[in-house]
């Protein structure tokens, strides 16, 4: 393990060095996550199907147009967009305000914290156990405390057709808020406060400061966990699984529940990969959004 | 700067909102946890159980296979964080300082990976693991824990690597010490709370995830503690509540206590790899 050098040694053995640093890591991901991902994009041009004995055959683009006709895929595509559009909206605004908040010189400051990690740490099946017990029409804590409040008997919040997406993004929200303030918290953190201060001896606003002051340091932190955010909401599984499992009548059937669905109980490996490229063409568009928008904003900041 | 008594109120109530809603469910679990079946089926279930008792976590180790369940899902999550620190860390290093076109290609793939819906990578991956025979095995499982556990460690190690100081490692060789003994002596010391912390992070990724473990153990002795704790729930949707909130509790400690342990570094480690230096 010879040089690495933090700056200008010799670059024909040096970079020898650096090889054999980086071969450990780079091999298996060029196996098992560039190889499959190529794989993936391929057999979207097949009929592979699983446990079938004859051989896979090319089938060109006939996935795709099959696809394109599949009313119930993007029924299911329209509610993963809902879904994700709706979680990641509601988990910044809640993030930033409670971001703000911790920012603040409060006396709940510290358990405020060590709290609100509790959802980020917990595994994703336990988060929807544990709100399958609060929705629970009968035993759940929402419609006990409604009842309580006079608010009416309650429902079967998660059977609902109309409350079940409700209900699931309500989970989401929760599920990945902490992410997002941790995230956020920091970023303010490394915004100089004599700034915020100066602004505010100058006689300007909270309102006026935010816009001025915070929000210009704030953004590239927002801009970057917020196209995460979007992206891993997109992709999400595990809640709805077992929260509701797509019901009632596919109210919550997200994409990739959808997709799962078609390779691991139908067996259509070349029919699932295909809607796997869909969506990651739809991710891609997001993730160029939010790139374009980073280097235009970046000449300002 | 001094804040209004209104507004610092307001901010008050702001904040026990936002802990109200964060802290409601998770004590709602532990109460499910702790009643008798005569009060879950009670038509006005209470915050306290009025008879706590711990036949919830017995009923739950008799109904499924809980403790084998632990057992996979800490061998994974275990042999993951080891193998995935031990081959990102090197990497890592090469990332944060030098500046060649592979470590500029590596940067790019931690951001496209994070892209990837899960659905496309495993139905390859499915019939990779097949052809290798390992499908319904647990080293086929941590296979793929260190594959996608290495961009997140590769970005926070990068960021650990950066906040070393240079000129310590030049102001070593100057010392007349080598590269090997100045990555060992100097630069292995300061990274190891970093390190760690990957690791553990890595750890708790392992431990909690679900969607992978439940394409491709199929075996009940071989399923992991996120999928056998949804086979608590039935086909109807209908569950065993006490055990179920019994064993769903117990699965989270492992991950809310090293968690607790790592939380400052892991968020000082995001931002610092998300800087560019």
């Amino acid at each position: 393990m010879r040089p690495v050098s933090g700056g200008g040694a010799p670059h024909g053995v040096a970079d020898r060095g650096a090889w054999f640093l980086v071969l450990p890591a780079l091999l298996p991901i060029l196996v098992l996550s560039v190889g499959p991902l190529l794989y993936g994009i391929l057999l979207a041009f097949t009929d592979a199907q699983s446990g079938r004995t004859e051989p896979t055959r090319w089938i060109g683009a006939l996935n795709f147009s099959d696809l394109l006709r599949d009313t119930l895929f993007w029924e299911s595509f329209r509610i993963g967009l809902l879904w994700a559009v709706a979680v990641t909206a509601l988990q910044f605004l809640l993030a930033l305000g409670l971001a703000l908040l911790l920012d603040q010189d409060l006396r709940l400051r510290w358990p405020a914290r060590a709290l609100a990690i509790v959802p980020w740490a917990m595994p994703e099946v336990v988060v929807g156990v544990m709100w399958r017990l609060v929705y629970n029409p009968d035993a759940g804590i929402l419609n006990e405390t409604l009842h309580d409040l006079g608010l009416g008997d309650g429902r079967d919040w998660l059977s609902g057709l109309a409350t079940a997406l409700p209900a699931v993004i309500v989970v989401g929200v929760w599920a990945g808020m902490p992410q997002t303030t941790v995230t956020l918290l920091a970023g303010l953190q490394n915004t100089p406060p004599e700034l915020r201060e100066a602004a505010a001896v100058d006689g300007a606003g909270a309102w006026r400061r935010f816009r001025a002051v915070t929000w210009p340091a704030l953004r590239p932190v927002a801009l970057a966990i917020t196209a995460l955010d979007f992206i891993w909401n997109f992709n999400s599984f595990a809640l709805v699984y077992v929260l509701t499992n797509g019901g009632p009548g596919g109210r919550t059937r997200l994409p990739m529940l959808f997709a799962y669905e078609e390779a691991f109980r139908y067996g259509q490996f070349g029919y699932a990969a295909a809607m796997g490229c869909v969506m990651v063409a739809v991710v891609s568009v997001f993730l160029a959004l939010f790139l374009v928008g980073r280097i235009r904003g970046g000449d300002g900041a | 700067m001094r804040t209004r008594p209104a507004v610092r109120a307001g901010q008050y109530t702001a904040l026990l909102a936002y802990l109200a809603f964060l802290v409601f469910p998770s004590l709602w679990l532990l109460s499910v946890a702790f009643k008798p079946p005569r009060e879950l089926g009670s038509l006005h279930p209470t915050w306290i159980p009025k008879n706590p008792t711990l036949a919830n976590f017995r009923q739950a180790f008799d109904e499924q296979p809980l403790l084998h369940a632990a057992f996979n899902s800490l061998s994974a999550a275990l042999s993951a964080a080891v193998i995935a620190v031990a081959l990102a860390t090197p990497m890592a290093y090469v990332m944060a300082r030098r500046r060649t076109l592979l470590a500029r290609a590596a940067s790019g793939w931690v951001v496209v990976s994070q892209a990837f819906p899960f659905v496309l990578v495993i139905i390859p991956l499915f019939l990779v693991l097949k052809e290798l025979r390992l499908i319904d095995s647990v080293p086929g499982l941590v296979m793929v824990y260190v594959v996608w556990s290495l961009p997140f460690a590769l970005w926070m190690l990068v960021g650990y690597v950066r906040a070393v100081p240079v000129e310590l490692e030049e102001a070593a060789a100057i010392d007349g010490a080598g590269r090997l003994r100045t990555l060992v002596s100097v630069t292995a010391p300061l990274l190891a709370p970093g390190i760690v912390a990957t690791a553990l992070f890595a750890f708790i990724t392992a431990w909690n995830e679900f969607f992978f473990a439940l394409v491709l153990l199929k075996t009940p002795e071989k399923q992991t503690l996120p999928v056998v704790l949804t086979h608590f729930i039935g086909a109807e949707g209908a569950a065993d509540l006490g055990p179920l909130a019994a064993a769903a509790f117990l699965a989270t400690l492992p991950s809310l206590v090293v968690f607790a342990l790592i939380q400052r570094r892991i968020t000082g480690g995001m931002l610092a790899g998300a800087v560019k230096s």
